[in-house]
C-alpha cells in the first residue's frame, strides 16, 4: 500500500511537470496560435474577436503566472478551446471521435500481438533449437524490419486495390450509420483488419524474440531444474516455472505501448485513411492548429503516465518481490 | 561393498562430457560407486572435479551440452538412464529428490512456498487437502511455523529457505536424497544447524543420502564413506573414519590439509597449488600428476586404476584409492 501510495505520487508529479511543460512550450515558439488563425482568416476578423480568441487560447496580455492559472484551469475543466483547422470545432469533439478509433485499432493491434508473440516466444524457448525455433524468430525479425508504411502500402496496393478483398479507407462502410447492429459491428471489424493485420504482423516478432530470451534465460535457472527434478508435468514447468517468471519485463513493456496507444498510430492512420488520433495529430501539425496540438500531446504524455500506473500497479500483483520493498 | 543389503543407488561406470567449443571436456569420467539403504555418502572435491555433475546425471536432469557417454544408474535395480519420460516422472522425486546448493534460486519466487511443496504431491493425484496438511506437517519436521507456508521465498531467511528446501525434498518419503551443498550459501551457525537437522532426519525417517560438498570437514559427521573426487574420476573412496586417520591419495591428504582442524593440534595449512586440470586436454596419465607432491615418472605415462587396498587387518573395511602410492606396494 505504501508502495502504490509512494507510486501515485510521482506519477503525479510527473503528470504536473507535463501538463507545465506543455504551457511553457508553445510560448516559446514564434508567433501565437491566434496570429496563425488571423493569417488564415485573411482579415476577416475584426479585432475584438481576435481579443476574444486570444483570451480563449489563454494568450493574454496578462503576467506569465496568472496565465498560467487559466491555462491550468481550463485544462482542469477539459476545456481545450476550439480547432483551427476544424474551426469552430470544440478541440474535445474531435478529440472525443477519434479516440475511440484510435483506441479500438491500437488495442487490438497491441492485446493480439502480445499474447501471439509471448505464446509463441514461451513455446519457441521452451523448444530451443527446435524446427518453430529455426524459422519463427528469423522470418518474423526479418518483416518486422520492413519499414512499415512501405509493408502497409503494399498490403493496401495488394489486398485492398488489386484484388479488393479489404477495403481502401475509413473506420467502417459510410452506407451505414454508428449503431450497435450486428451489421455496423461486422464492417468495423472488416475495415480493421488490414491496419491492424499489418501492425501485428511486424510487432509480433518483438515480442516473440523478447519472450523467447527471457524464457531461454529463465530457463537455466535453478527452480526450473527443481521443478523439472520434482517430477512435474512438461506443461506445469512450463507455464507456471518458466514462463510465469519469464513474463515479467514483456509485461513491463507490455504496459508502455499501452500507453502509446493514446498517441495513435500515425503512419497506419493515415496510409489506411483511419480517422484515429494520428491521424489528426498529422493534421493538427500541418495546420498549425495549436489548440488540437496541444490537448492532443497533453493527452498522450498523461495517457502514457496513467497506463504506466496502472501496470505498476498489475506488477505488484504479478512479482511478490515488489510488494515487500 | 560396504553394506550388505543390495544397494539403494548403484553407478556403474558413469561419465559425462561437456560440448565445449574447443572440444569435448569429460566432467565426469568413469565414476562407480554404491549407497545401501540408509546409508550416508559424503563425495568431495574442489569446484569443477565433477561432483555436482554426476549427481544431476544420477537424477537425469543434465541439460545440453552435456552428454551422458556410458554408465549405468541403477536404482533399485531400475536404470534411470534407460527410462522413459513418464518412468523418469514417476522416480522423480518419490524414489530420489535433491535439495541444490542455493536454496536462494531454487525456489520459484512468485510461488507461494506451501504451493512449490504442494505441487510435487498434487500432480501425483494427492488431493488438495491431504497436500496441505502433508506440507504443514514437513514445516514442522524441519522446525518453521505453518503459517509460513503462505511465504513467498524472498519473505524467508536464507536458512528458512534452505529449511523448506529440505521439506520439499522429504514430502514423497524418497529411498535417496541427494543433497548437493547444502549448507554451501549458509553462513557458519545456520550451516551447523541445518546439517544437524539433516542428520537428525536421516536417523529418524532412515533415507540414504549422497552428500556432496568441497568442505571435507563437513563430512566426518555425517558421511558413512567418503568418495573423494578429481578432474572427474574418484580418487580414493574410505570409510570417513580411516579417511580422516589416514588419508591414502595425496589429493586427499592436500584436500585435509587445506581445512583447519578445529579439534587437534595446530598445524600450517598448505593448500594444494596449481589449479584443477583442462578437461578438454587433460594432462597425461594421472590427471593429478602435474601438481602432486609425490608423482612419480610413472605417474606421467599411465593413470593408475581406482584398485582395493590391502587392509592392515582382515577385519578392516575395504578401502578404494587410484594412487600408485597405494597399490605399488610403496605403503
Amino acid at each position: 500500500m505504501k508502495y502504490v501510495l509512494r507510486q501515485l505520487g510521482l506519477y503525479l508529479l510527473a503528470a504536473w511537470v507535463s501538463v507545465t511543460l506543455n504551457f511553457v512550450l508553445p510560448r516559446t515558439m514564434p508567433g501565437d496560435p491566434v496570429t496563425a488563425l488571423v493569417g488564415k482568416m485573411r482579415g476577416r476578423l475584426d479585432p475584438q474577436a481576435i481579443e476574444a480568441l486570444k483570451a480563449t487560447f489563454g494568450f493574454t496580455k496578462g503576467p506569465l503566472i496568472q496565465q498560467y492559472w487559466q491555462y491550468l484551469s481550463h485544462v482542469m475543466r477539459g476545456d481545450f478551446g476550439l480547432s483551427l483547422s476544424a474551426y469552430p470545432v470544440k478541440v474535445t469533439t474531435i478529440i472525443s471521435t477519434a479516440l475511440g478509433w484510435t483506441l479500438l485499432l491500437g488495442l487490438v493491434v497491441i492485446v493480439l500481438s502480445f499474447v501471439i508473440g509471448t505464446a509463441l516466444g514461451v513455446l519457441v524457448g521452451w523448444k530451443r533449437g527446435g524446427l518453430l525455433d529455426s524459422i519463427l524468430p528469423g522470418f518474423l525479425s526479418f518483416v518486422g524490419s520492413f519499414p512499415y508504411f512501405f509493408l502497409a502500402m503494399l498490403a493496401l496496393f495488394g489486398l485492398g486495390f488489386e484484388l479488393k478483398w479489404f477495403p481502401m479507407a475509413h473506420a467502417y462502410s459510410d452506407a451505414l450509420s454508428p449503431s450497435m447492429s450486428w451489421a455496423f459491428v461486422g464492417s468495423v471489424l472488416y475495415h480493421l483488419v488490414l491496419p491492424a493485420g499489418t501492425v501485428i504482423l511486424v510487432s509480433v516478432g518483438g515480442w516473440l524474440i523478447g519472450m523467447r530470451s527471457t524464457m531461454v534465460g529463465v530457463l537455466a535457472e535453478d527452480y526450473v531444474t527443481m521443478a523439472e527434478a520434482k517430477g512435474l508435468s512438461e506443461r506445469r514447468v512450463m507455464y507456471r516455472y518458466a514462463a510465469r517468471n519469464a513474463i515479467l519485463p514483456n509485461m513491463t513493456q507490455f504496459g508502455m505501448s499501452i500507453g502509446f496507444v493514446f498517441g495513435g498510430q500515425i503512419l497506419t492512420e493515415i496510409v489506411f485513411s483511419y480517422p484515429g488520433l494520428g491521424f489528426y495529430l498529422v493534421r493538427a501539425v500541418n495546420a498549425h492548429d495549436y489548440p488540437l496540438m496541444q490537448a492532443l500531446f497533453l493527452m498522450i504524455t498523461l495517457a502514457i503516465l496513467v497506463a504506466n500506473f496502472i501496470m505498476d500497479l498489475l506488477y505488484v500483483r504479478l512479482d511478490p518481490r515488489v510488494r515487500a520493498s | 561393498m560396504a553394506t550388505n543389503a543390495s544397494p539403494v543407488l548403484e553407478v556403474r561406470g558413469l561419465s559425462v562430457e561437456y560440448l565445449t567449443p574447443r572440444g569435448a571436456a569429460r566432467a565426469v569420467d568413469g565414476v562407480s560407486f554404491s549407497i545401501g539403504p540408509g546409508e550416508v555418502l559424503g563425495l568431495a572435491g574442489e569446484s569443477g572435479s565433477g561432483k555436482s555433475t554426476a549427481a544431476h546425471a544420477i537424477l537425469r536432469l543434465l541439460k545440453a551440452p552435456a552428454v551422458i557417454r556410458a554408465g549405468e544408474v541403477l536404482f533399485k535395480g531400475h536404470d534411470t538412464l534407460v527410462m522413459s519420460e513418464e518412468e523418469l516422472s514417476s522416480f522423480r522425486w518419490k524414489e530420489a529428490s535433491i535439495v541444490f546448493q542455493s536454496a536462494m534460486n531454487v525456489l520459484n519466487p512468485v510461488m507461494r512456498v506451501g504451493d512449490q511443496i504442494g505441487d510435487a504431491m498434487l500432480c501425483r493425484g494427492v488431493s488438495k487437502r491431504a497436500a496441505r496438511s502433508r506440507a504443514e506437517e514437513l514445516f514442522d519436521l524441519v522446525g518453521i511455523e505453518r503459517s509460513r507456508l503462505a511465504a513467498y521465498p524472498h519473505q524467508l531467511s536464507g536458512g528458512m529457505r534452505q529449511r523448506t528446501v529440505i521439506a520439499m525434498a522429504l514430502a514423497l518419503e524418497p529411498s535417496l536424497i541427494v543433497m548437493d551443498e547444502p549448507t554451501t550459501a549458509l553462513d557458519v551457525v545456520v550451516q551447523k544447524d541445518i546439517l544437524g537437522q539433516i542428520a537428525a532426519l536421516r536417523a529418524s525417517l532412515g533415507f540414504s543420502m549422497l552428500f556432496i560438498t568441497h568442505d571435507l570437514s563437513l563430512l566426518a559427521e555425517i558421511a558413512g564413506r567418503i568418495a573423494v573426487m578429481y578432474a572427474g574420476r574418484i580418487v580414493e573412496l574410505s570409510p570417513s573414519r580411516e579417511l580422516f586417520a589416514s588419508p591414502l591419495h595425496p589429493y586427499t591428504k592436500g584436500l585435509m590439509g587445506s581445512f583447519p582442524s578445529l579439534s587437534g593440534e595446530r598445524k600450517l595449512l598448505y593448500g594444494i597449488p596449481g589449479s584443477p586440470p583442462d578437461l578438454v586436454d587433460p594432462p597425461p596419465g594421472c590427471p593429478f600428476h602435474p601438481r602432486c607432491p609425490e608423482a612419480m615418472p610413472r605417474c606421467r605415462d599411465s593413470a593408475p586404476a581406482l584398485e582395493e587396498v590391502r587392509p592392515v587387518a582382515v577385519s578392516a573395511p575395504a578401502r578404494l584409492c587410484a594412487c600408485y602410492l597405494c597399490s605399488g606396494g610403496a605403503r
